[in-house]
């Protein structure tokens, strides 16, 4: 392979565009300052403040618990999407299962809040989030266990019927600890993208319930201060580390996207 | 398989429960509002009853649409997104395109964390890559315009562009460059006539997967741009949370769908003509 | 009793038929092969006896049982797959194994059994491996004792040696041989490999679009093919286009064309007027130089236009004097030597007047 050296420059250029900006967010939460133009000195006020900020809690509290809820349950739904696709021809099954991916957010938020509202006459709150969270997660997670099973030689499955193995038996010794590390990568992902979630959860939430998201949102546009920065340098390090650990679990299955 | 009652019973135990849950809570939300799109907004906001009744408006009316086609400025907003849809994905190409050559050039071990660091910075909440750049631009007196909104734009959509692309050209055959440069074509000549034509159908789903969010976006512009910018997305969050005009909210995000779905079905057709090649 | 029957079976895919009302009996102890090129349905039979498909019309019986909706994994039958189709995420003891778990033998049983298994194909030592360390032959060998370990009624093998460079490939031919007199179960083999079906087999069906052609133990099939497709599919063949002259007990005398009057072997489908070919093997062509004195009744002249050279033996393109090729056969006994004519050489070729079989198709 030829190594373009000309490839370098503009490359680094990227990652650079790519990472300063998340970095001067990460170094001004340490900025003894309101306002975040100079640094004028280090210091960790705004972590404190954010430990005693009630609103803030309670909005960590509710991402934490709608993510770990969303991401269990996509990811079985999820799982079994993803088997079915990959092993039947259900008309119908694959449009309904990836299009909450590939549509913009908005249009999933706007439809839910109909729904709930107008529909099943539902206040809004923490369900409503959770089953909006769930609805576009299963896709994901989907779109991961399928590339795997894809990848995987088929016999294999047979040759465990042929050997005497029930269908629930092959699937319970063969199929699941092959398709493991697709299952794991994407419970991390939903994981992940149910933590972050803005859009959809901006118009399912309601009045009662906020998320990290949100309160992050509510602060940029209300007063800025760089406690904002000091929430987002520790979502940061959260959802960092889960996608490091994903991409650790199974390589392939995010490169696998799009 | 052998027996086929059993697994046909054994298909739908596996396809049922998410089939039956997106088909409540996708498909069925999806319907309503194409048909919420097609009512009157209720006295206190949200949709007005079916049922038609004297002295209220109720039942089925198509002054949504007639509202949308007959007033210039909803189509100009339209046409502004798509706009800086447009204006989001080339520069997300051309920034893209470079470091995705160099990942797929690149030997195995590195390519795994090069990749890995295109998808760090997906990390952090959207949100607070949005704030950055408030934080970047503020000073420079370049908050609340235009170029803010694509410059955000590009930031939050720019690994979109780069995974599939870099994930197409890994698959091409070194071989054939060599072929070229063997025929006598320079290094401009290969680049086009080689390698950016097979690298296609890369482009076309990084392009779809940053111009379809791109397209539906209203944080960014909310956060980043002035008045000027509002994008579709603006005015559908507007009519729902904002006049509280369902109905019209309803047909807007009913447009959107429409011009996603022609986008997307575009892609999908090209795709498939790409791959018969 | 045979141990298994197949009972005029049909299988259809929308328009094709994949298999066209076959019926055919396995003895117990056979080693069986299902012989044709792609797309003959040997493949399809060998699912449908496995159980992953089931025939439209017809019925497959085990040991005097119909075995009708039976799932696979309720059949006392195993397949070897062409993929091997060992579980990447067991190890080979544990492959192995899995039958046995699957029949709920005890654990003692389980381990005695696996090891008496992996010492019969010769990889006591690799039981603790997995098997993305393993080459393609030892791959091969734990699809076989996995399959064999509980030892089924019948073994079904699919192109096992498919993936398998030459060499090796004559080797396992020789193990699958000793291994199926050993252990004394039932093999059906499907390939496409004649050489390999003619090495192998007990008996051999040669099947061409879902029918079978000619059923019969390698050497007949070889010596007496029942048609042109299965002469021309079984190893080499000169065609020569002949009418029949006469036709009786003792022999047939043909009419080949340009070569004039032509002695054959007695053919029971023969009638005189009757058109045909006179199918000879290349190794029953004499070849010798022009001026060498010849006894054979049918023989004719001609120049050599090419040979093939594969070290034992050289085949020699000889074209006649009407223009007919006719492919020679000789050993090459002397060391060194590529070839005993050249190219352009006036010889003379001839064969047995009992030699050939006359076949209509």
């Amino acid at each position: 392979m030829n190594k373009a050296r000309w490839l370098w420059a503009p490359s680094l250029a990227v990652y650079a565009f790519l990472y300063v900006p998340l970095a001067i967010v990460v170094l001004f939460s340490f900025n003894d300052s309101r306002l975040s133009a100079e640094w004028v000195g280090f210091t960790l006020d705004w972590y404190r403040r954010l430990a005693a900020d009630e609103a803030m809690l309670a909005a960590a509290r509710n991402s934490l618990l709608i993510a770990l809820t969303a991401a269990l349950i996509a990811t079985v739904l999820g799982t079994m999407a993803g088997i079915a696709m990959h092993r039947y021809r259900i008309r119908g099954l694959a449009f309904m299962v990836l299009t909450p991916v590939a549509m913009p957010e908005i249009l999933l938020g706007v439809s839910l809040l109909v729904f709930f509202i107008q529909v099943l006459n539902l206040t809004l709150g923490l369900a409503s989030v959770l089953v909006a969270h769930i609805t576009f997660c299963i896709g994901f997670v989907a779109i991961v266990v399928r590339a795997r099973l894809a990848g995987m030689d088929e016999s294999i499955f047979e040759a465990a019927r042929d050997l005497g193995a029930t269908p629930w038996q092959s699937f319970r010794l063969v199929t699941l600890p092959l398709i493991l590390p697709a299952v794991t990568a994407g419970a991390l992902m939903s994981f992940t993208l149910s933590i972050d979630d803005f859009v959809i959860t901006f118009f399912t939430a309601g009045v009662g319930v906020s998320t990290l998201p949100l309160q992050i949102f509510t602060m940029i546009k209300v007063a800025v201060t760089p406690e904002v920065n000091a929430v987002s340098t520790l979502l940061m390090l959260v959802t960092l580390s889960l996608i490091v650990l994903a991409s650790r679990v199974a390589p392939d299955a995010l490169k696998g996207r799009g | 398989m052998a027996v086929p009652r059993a697994e046909r019973l054994t298909k739908w135990l596996i396809a049922g429960p998410p089939l039956a849950f997106l088909l409540a809570f996708f498909l069925l939300p999806s319907l309503i509002m194409a048909l919420a799109s097609l009512r009157y907004p209720g006295e206190f906001g949200g949709l007005a009853p079916l049922a038609a009744r004297a002295g209220e408006e109720s039942g089925l009316t198509l002054e949504n649409y007639a509202l949308f086609f007959g007033d210039w400025v909803y189509a100009q907003i339209f046409a502004k997104s798509l706009g800086i849809a447009a204006l989001t994905t080339l520069a997300c190409l051309v920034m893209a395109y470079p470091l995705a050559m160099l990942i797929a050039r690149s030997p195995k071990r590195r390519r795994d964390f090069m990749v890995l660091l295109v998808i760090l910075p997906f990390a952090s909440n959207f949100l607070v890559r949005v704030y950055a750049w408030m934080i970047i631009l503020g000073p420079m007196d370049l908050l609340f315009t235009r170029f803010a909104v694509i410059v955000g734009m590009v930031y939050v959509h720019l690994p979109f562009m780069i995974l599939p692309l870099y994930t197409n050209l890994e698959k091409h055959d070194p071989d054939l460059l060599d072929a070229a440069r063997d025929l006598g074509a320079s290094a401009w000549h290969s680049f086009w006539r080689i390698t950016f034509p097979l690298s296609l159908p890369g482009i076309f789903s990084g392009a779809a997967l940053v111009f379809i969010p791109v397209l539906g976006m209203f944080a960014i512009p909310e956060l980043l741009g002035g008045k000027d910018d509002w994008m579709v997305g603006n005015m559908i969050k507007e009519a729902f949370l904002g006049t509280r005009d369902w109905p019209f909210g309803s047909m807007l995000s009913l447009m959107l769908t429409l011009a996603v779905l022609a986008i997307a079905g575009a892609a999908a057709l090209y795709a498939r003509r790409g791959s018969l090649r | 009793m045979p141990l298994l029957e197949i009972r005029n079976v049909t299988r259809r895919f929308g328009a094709l038929t994949a298999i066209d009302n076959i019926t055919l009996a396995i003895e117990a102890g056979e080693f069986f092969t299902l012989l044709g090129p792609s797309g003959c349905g040997k493949t399809t039979l060998l699912r449908m006896i496995a159980g992953f498909d089931a025939p439209d019309a017809g019925s497959i019986w085990l040991d005097g049982r119909d075995l009708a909706d039976k799932p696979p994994e309720q059949r006392p039958v195993h397949t070897v797959f062409q993929s091997y189709a060992l579980f990447p995420h067991m190890s080979v003891a544990s492959n192995v194994a899995f039958p046995l778990q699957m029949a709920k033998k005890p654990p003692a049983e389980i381990a005695a059994k696996v090891k008496q298994a992996l010492e019969e194909v010769h990889l006591a030592d690799k039981g603790a491996s997995y098997p993305h360390e393993l080459s393609g032959g030892q791959k091969q060998r734990v699809a076989l004792a996995r399959a064999l370990v509980n030892r089924p009624r019948m073994l079904l093998l699919d192109e096992p040696l498919g993936a398998l460079d030459a060499k090796l490939r004559e080797q396992m031919e020789i193990e699958l041989i000793s291994l199926q007199r050993d252990v004394g179960i039932t093999f059906v083999f499907v390939t496409h490999a004649q050489p390999e079906a003619l090495a192998l087999s007990h008996r051999i069906a040669v099947m061409r679009d879902g029918r079978v052609e000619q059923m019969d133990a390698p050497s007949r099939i070889y010596g007496f093919p029942a048609n042109r497709f299965v002469a021309d599919f079984i190893g080499n063949c000169n065609m020569l286009p002949a009418t029949v002259v006469e036709a009786n007990a003792h022999g047939l005398r043909l009419a080949a064309g340009a070569l004039g009057e032509v002695a054959a072997p007695p053919a029971e489908r023969a009638r005189p007027g009757q058109a045909g070919v006179l199918a000879i093997r290349p190794e029953q062509v004499h070849i010798v130089a022009a001026n060498a004195a010849q006894e054979l009744k049918n023989h004719f002249a001609g120049r050599v236009r090419d040979f093939l050279y594969i070290g034992d033996v050289t085949t020699y393109v000889v074209e006649l004097e009407n223009g007919t090729r006719i492919e020679a056969l000789l050993a090459n006994s002397a060391p060194g030597r590529a070839r005993f004519f050249e190219v352009d050489e006036p010889v003379k070729v001839a064969w047995r007047h009992d030699a050939g079989i006359f076949l209509v198709d």
